[in-house]
C-alpha cells in the first residue's frame, strides 16, 4: 500500500441515477494519469466527489493512508489534495501577485491575520515571484487578472496550485478554451510540475494526454471502462464504442 | 496618509464653519462609524444586511446603561459600547451566517426587529419608548467637560472617527482583508485555496460590531440620550443607502455617503419630509441606474483612474 | 374556549389577508427572481386610490375595489418597463436598493398628493355587521376576507396547474431561455404575471386594510411582514405562502391576544427560528 492517493468503490446516486459507480483507482506519488470520457461521463462528479464539494453514497477517498472520506473540501485542500477548476474561478480585480500572495499566506496559516500588511509581504514574495517566475507569469504579476490573457488566467489558475504545495493535483481540463497558439505554454507549466507531485488531468484535448500522462484511465456512464497506456486507449474496442465515436464527432462539430 | 489628514481638515472645517450645528455634526459622525461597519461586511465581505443598527444600538445601549449605572469616563464608556458592539456583531453573524440570499436578509430585518422590541420592552433598564434619558458623562480625561454647544462632543467624535478609520486603513490592507474581497468574490474559490469562510466572515462581524458599537456609544455620550430609533430598521435602511451612495468597498466612500445624505436630509426634510423620501428614493434608483459604484465610483470613472468593481454582490 | 375561538377565527382572517397581499410578491420573487420590496407600495397605492373613491367620491366597496386594482396595474405598468426590466437577473443587492427606491418614491409622492393622514376604506353596511355562522357570530368583514383568500388560492392554483398559461408560466421558471426556444414569449409571461401579483398586492392592501391599516409609512411599515412571509413559505409556492401566513397570522395574533407587552417579539423570533432551520422556507426549491 505504497499509494499516495486511493479511491475505492465511489459512488453516487443523485436519486435513482447513478453518475458515478464503483470507481476505483489509485496513484503513486510523480504518477501521471489522465482521465478522459465523453461529455456527460461523470468526470465533473468525480473530482466533484474526490475534491470533497459533494459527498459520495459509498466509497471511500483516501491520502496518505488516511480515509478522508468524511473530510470536507476545505481539510482535503490542507492535505494536500489540491484542484483546478475547469473554468478559471480568478477575483477579476486582483493581480496574479496578489492571487499567489494570498493563497501562500493562507497555506501558512497567515491568511487571517489583520494587522500585517498585505501588499509587498516579504515573508513570502521570494516564493510567490518564484511561482511566478515558473509559469512566466512575472510580467503581468501587477495586472488585474481581468485584463489579462485567457491563457495567462490558466496558468495563474496552477499557480495558485502550486502555492498551496499539493501532494496530489486534480487538473479540470487545463487548457480548455485556451487558444491553440498558448497550448505550448499550458504544457509547459505542466511539464515542470514537481516530479513528486501526484497528477490527475482531465481532458479533451488528446494531444495533450498522449504527450502528459503515462497511463490514462477512460470513463463512460459513470464506470471505468479502460485503464491502461495511452498507446492501447485507440485500440481499445469498448473505448472506441463509447468514447472516440463521440469523440470524432465532438471534434467534427468543434 | 493624505487621507487621514483631509478627514481632520474636513472635521476642523465643519467646526468653524458650523458653531451651531455641532450636534448634527457629531451625529454625522456617529452615523458615519455605522456606515463603515456596514461597508466591512456589506462592501468587503458581500453580505447585505438591513440590520446593522442592531450593532449601533447595542453598543448605544451599553453605553448609556453603564453611564446610568455610574461608568462616566468617556473613554471607558467607549469602550464598552464597542465590546458589546462586537459581542451583538457575533451573535448577529453566527444567525445571519447560517443563510444565504433573501433569507439573509430577511435574518437581518428579523434580528433588528427583535433588538427593537426587546429594548422597547426592557424598560427598567433601557427606558422603553421613552428612551434612556439624562446621562452624565464625566469631564474628558478630567478636564474637557462636555458642554452645551458640544464642542468637546464633536471633537471627540472626530478624534474616535480618525483613530478607526486608520485601525481599519490597515484592516482592510492586511492579508485578512484580502481574504475578505475573495470570498465576496467567490467563495467556492477561496475554500479551493483551503480556507474557511465562515470563521472568516464571523471575524469579520464582530470587527464591524465594535466599530458600530464605537459609534452608538459617541451617540449616547454626545446626545445624553439614548433612543429606540438607534436600533431600528430604519436606520438600518438609511445606513445601507447612505454607504450604496458613497460606494460600496472603499472607506472613503462610507464617509462620503454619509455627509451629503444627512447634509441633503437636514435641508430638505425640514421643508418636508416626504420630499426628502421622493429624493432619496429617485437618487437610489438613479445610483443603481447610472452609477453602480456610488459617488466616489463616478468620480474614479470619471478621472479615468481605475474601474472598481461593480454594484454589490449577495 | 371563546378566547381561544376568537384567536383562531381572527388569526385566519388575518393570515388570509396577509396571503393575499403576500402571494403576488411570492411569485414576483419565484418566478421573476426578483426581490421585490416596492411590492407593499403596490398595496399602499390602492388602498389611497379606493379611499378616495369610496370615502371622497362615495362610490360602492366593490367599485372601489375593481377601480384601486386597475388603476394600481395601470400604474405599475410602466415602472415595470422603466424600471424593474433592468434589474431582472441583476444581483440582490442591486434589486434591494432599486426597489427601496421605488418604495420611498412612492410613499413620498402619494403623501404629497393625498396628506399624511391615515386613509380608511369605509365598509358597506352588509360587512360591517356580524354575521351569526352558528356556533357564534363573526364580523362580515371578517368572512369576506377568508371568502377572498380561499378563491385567491383556488384561482391561482387552477390558473398555474390547470391552464395553458400555467404550462408556458412554470416552463418559464424552470428555464427561461429553453422556454424562448420553444416559441413560449418569456417577456409577456413575466409582463402578465407581474401584473397579476401587482393585482393581488392591490386587493389584498384593499381587503386588508383593517387588519393593515392604511397609513403614510404603510409600504415601509409591513414591507419586513410581508418580506418574512415569502422567505418562510418559500419564494414561488402558493401552499408554502398559505401555510407561512396562517402560521405567522397565528404567531402574532396569539401574540398580541395573550402577551400584548410583548408586541412583535414572538414574530421575530419566531421568524428567526424558522429561517435557521428551513434557509430556503418550507417549501422552497432546492438550488
Amino acid at each position: 500500500m505504497s499509494d499516495l492517493f486511493r479511491v475505492e468503490g465511489l459512488t453516487k446516486n443523485f436519486g435513482g441515477l447513478a453518475v458515478s459507480r464503483n470507481i476505483s483507482l489509485s496513484m503513486p506519488a510523480g504518477e501521471r494519469l489522465a482521465l478522459i470520457g465523453p461529455n456527460g461521463a461523470g468526470k465533473t462528479t468525480f473530482v466533484n466527489l474526490v475534491t470533497g464539494q459533494i459527498r459520495p453514497s459509498a466509497g471511500r477517498v483516501v491520502l496518505n493512508g488516511e480515509d478522508v472520506t468524511r473530510f470536507g473540501a476545505v481539510p482535503r485542500v490542507r492535505k494536500g489534495l489540491v484542484r483546478t477548476f475547469q473554468v478559471t474561478r480568478l477575483f477579476s480585480q486582483m493581480t496574479p501577485e496578489e492571487h499567489v500572495t494570498l493563497t501562500v499566506l493562507q497555506r501558512e496559516g497567515k491568511a487571517t491575520r489583520i494587522l500585517s500588511r498585505f501588499t509587498g509581504n516579504s515573508e513570502v514574495s521570494g516564493e510567490v515571484e518564484s511561482i511566478l517566475s515558473t509559469l512566466g507569469l512575472l510580467d503581468v504579476a501587477r495586472r488585474r487578472v481581468g485584463e489579462i490573457a485567457y491563457g495567462q488566467q490558466r496558468l495563474l489558475e496552477i499557480g495558485i496550485a502550486l502555492a498551496l504545495q499539493p501532494k496530489v493535483l486534480l487538473l479540470d481540463e487545463p487548457a480548455a478554451g485556451v487558444p491553440s497558439s498558448d497550448t505550448p505554454r499550458i504544457e509547459q507549466a505542466l511539464e515542470r510540475l514537481p516530479p513528486s507531485l501526484a497528477v490527475l488531468m482531465i481532458e479533451h484535448d488528446m494531444d495533450l494526454v498522449f504527450r502528459f500522462a503515462k497511463r490514462v484511465v477512460v470513463l463512460a456512464a459513470g464506470e471505468i471502462i479502460f485503464e491502461g497506456m495511452p498507446s492501447d486507449v485507440a485500440a481499445n474496442e469498448k473505448v472506441r464504442e463509447a468514447y472516440l465515436g463521440n469523440y470524432a464527432h465532438a471534434r467534427s462539430v468543434a | 496618509m493624505a487621507g487621514v489628514i483631509l478627514i481632520i481638515a474636513a472635521g476642523l472645517a465643519g467646526y468653524w464653519l458650523f458653531p451651531d450645528n455641532l450636534a448634527l455634526l457629531t451625529r454625522v459622525i456617529a452615523v458615519a462609524l455605522l456606515v463603515l461597519s456596514l461597508d466591512l461586511i456589506t462592501g468587503y465581505c458581500g453580505v447585505a444586511s438591513l440590520g446593522q443598527a442592531s450593532l449601533f444600538g447595542a453598543g448605544a445601549y451599553a453605553a448609556g446603561i453603564a453611564c446610568v449605572n455610574g461608568v462616566t469616563e468617556p473613554v471607558t464608556l467607549v469602550a464598552i459600547g464597542a465590546v458589546a458592539g462586537a459581542m451583538a456583531g457575533l451573535l448577529m453573524g453566527t444567525i445571519m451566517l447560517r443563510a444565504h440570499g433573501l433569507a439573509q436578509l430577511v435574518l437581518s430585518i428579523a434580528i433588528v426587529q427583535l433588538f427593537h422590541e426587546a429594548a422597547n420592552k426592557a424598560s427598567a433598564y433601557t427606558g422603553g419608548s421613552d428612551g434612556l434619558a439624562g446621562l452624565m458623562v464625566s469631564p474628558l480625561f478630567g478636564v474637557f467637560e462636555f458642554d452645551l454647544w458640544g464642542r468637546t462632543a464633536y471633537l471627540f467624535g472626530l478624534a474616535l472617527l480618525v483613530v478607526v478609520f486608520v485601525v481599519l486603513k490597515f484592516i482592510v490592507s492586511s492579508p485578512f482583508g484580502m481574504l475578505c474581497r475573495g470570498i465576496k468574490q467567490d467563495p467556492v474559490r477561496i475554500r479551493a485555496m483551503g480556507s474557511y469562510v465562515f470563521p472568516v466572515l464571523l471575524k469579520m462581524f464582530v470587527i464591524s460590531g465594535a466599530v458600530a458599537g464605537t459609534g452608538g456609544a459617541l451617540a449616547a455620550i454626545s446626545t445624553q440620550v439614548v433612543g429606540l430609533d438607534s436600533v431600528s430598521f430604519e436606520l438600518s435602511a438609511n445606513a445601507l443607502v447612505m454607504l450604496v451612495l458613497g460606494g460600496l468597498g472603499t472607506l472613503y466612500g462610507a464617509l462620503v455617503g454619509t455627509v451629503i445624505f444627512m447634509g441633503f436630509e437636514h435641508v430638505v426634510s425640514a421643508i418636508n419630509p416626504f420630499h426628502w423620501m421622493t429624493m432619496v428614493g429617485a437618487l437610489l434608483i438613479a445610483v443603481v441606474l447610472a452609477a453602480p459604484g456610488g459617488l466616489t465610483g463616478l468620480y474614479e470613472t470619471l478621472l479615468g483612474t481605475g474601474k472598481r468593481a461593480k454594484g454589490g454582490r449577495t | 374556549m371563546q378566547t381561544i375561538l376568537s384567536i383562531a377565527i381572527d388569526a385566519f382572517a388575518y393570515g388570509m389577508a396577509l396571503f393575499i397581499i403576500c402571494i403576488g410578491l411570492s411569485l414576483t420573487m419565484g418566478l421573476m427572481r426578483v426581490v421585490n420590496l416596492a411590492h407593499g407600495a403596490f398595496a399602499m397605492i390602492a388602498g389611497y386610490i379606493a379611499s378616495y373613491a369610496a370615502r371622497d367620491l362615495g362610490l360602492g366597496y366593490a367599485v372601489a375595489i375593481f377601480l384601486a386594482i386597475i388603476g394600481t396595474v395601470i400604474i405599475s405598468i410602466p415602472l415595470e418597463r422603466l424600471l424593474y426590466r433592468r434589474i431582472y437577473g441583476s444581483p440582490e443587492l442591486t434589486q434591494v436598493l432599486m426597489t427601496i427606491g421605488i418604495t420611498f418614491c412612492i410613499i413620498g409622492i402619494t403623501n404629497y398628493f393625498f396628506g399624511p393622514t391615515l386613509k380608511s376604506i369605509p365598509l358597506p353596511g352588509s360587512l360591517s355587521q356580524p354575521v351569526d355562522v352558528g356556533i357564534r357570530t363573526i364580523a362580515g368583514h371578517r368572512l369576506f376576507v377568508m371568502a377572498c383568500g380561499v378563491v385567491v388560492a383556488g384561482g391561482l392554483w387552477y390558473l398555474i396547474e390547470k391552464t395553458d398559461f400555467g404550462i408556458k408560466l412554470r416552463a418559464t421558471v424552470d428555464n427561461a431561455a429553453m422556454a424562448d426556444a420553444l416559441g413560449v414569449r418569456t417577456q409577456v409571461i413575466y409582463a402578465i404575471s407581474f401584473a397579476i401579483a401587482i393585482g393581488l398586492a392591490a386587493l389584498g392592501g384593499v381587503v386588508g386594510a383593517e387588519f393593515l391599516p392604511i397609513e403614510p409609512y404603510y409600504a415601509l411599515r409591513y414591507m419586513v411582514t410581508f418580506l418574512v412571509v415569502v422567505s418562510v413559505g418559500g419564494a414561488g409556492s402558493i401552499p408554502g405562502a398559505v401555510v407561512a401566513c396562517l402560521l405567522l397570522g397565528a404567531v402574532d395574533t396569539t401574540g398580541r391576544y395573550l402577551m400584548p407587552e410583548f408586541g412583535n417579539f414572538f414574530f421575530y423570533a419566531a421568524v428567526i427560528a424558522i429561517v435557521c432551520v428551513f434557509p430556503r422556507g418550507f417549501f422552497g426549491r432546492a438550488q
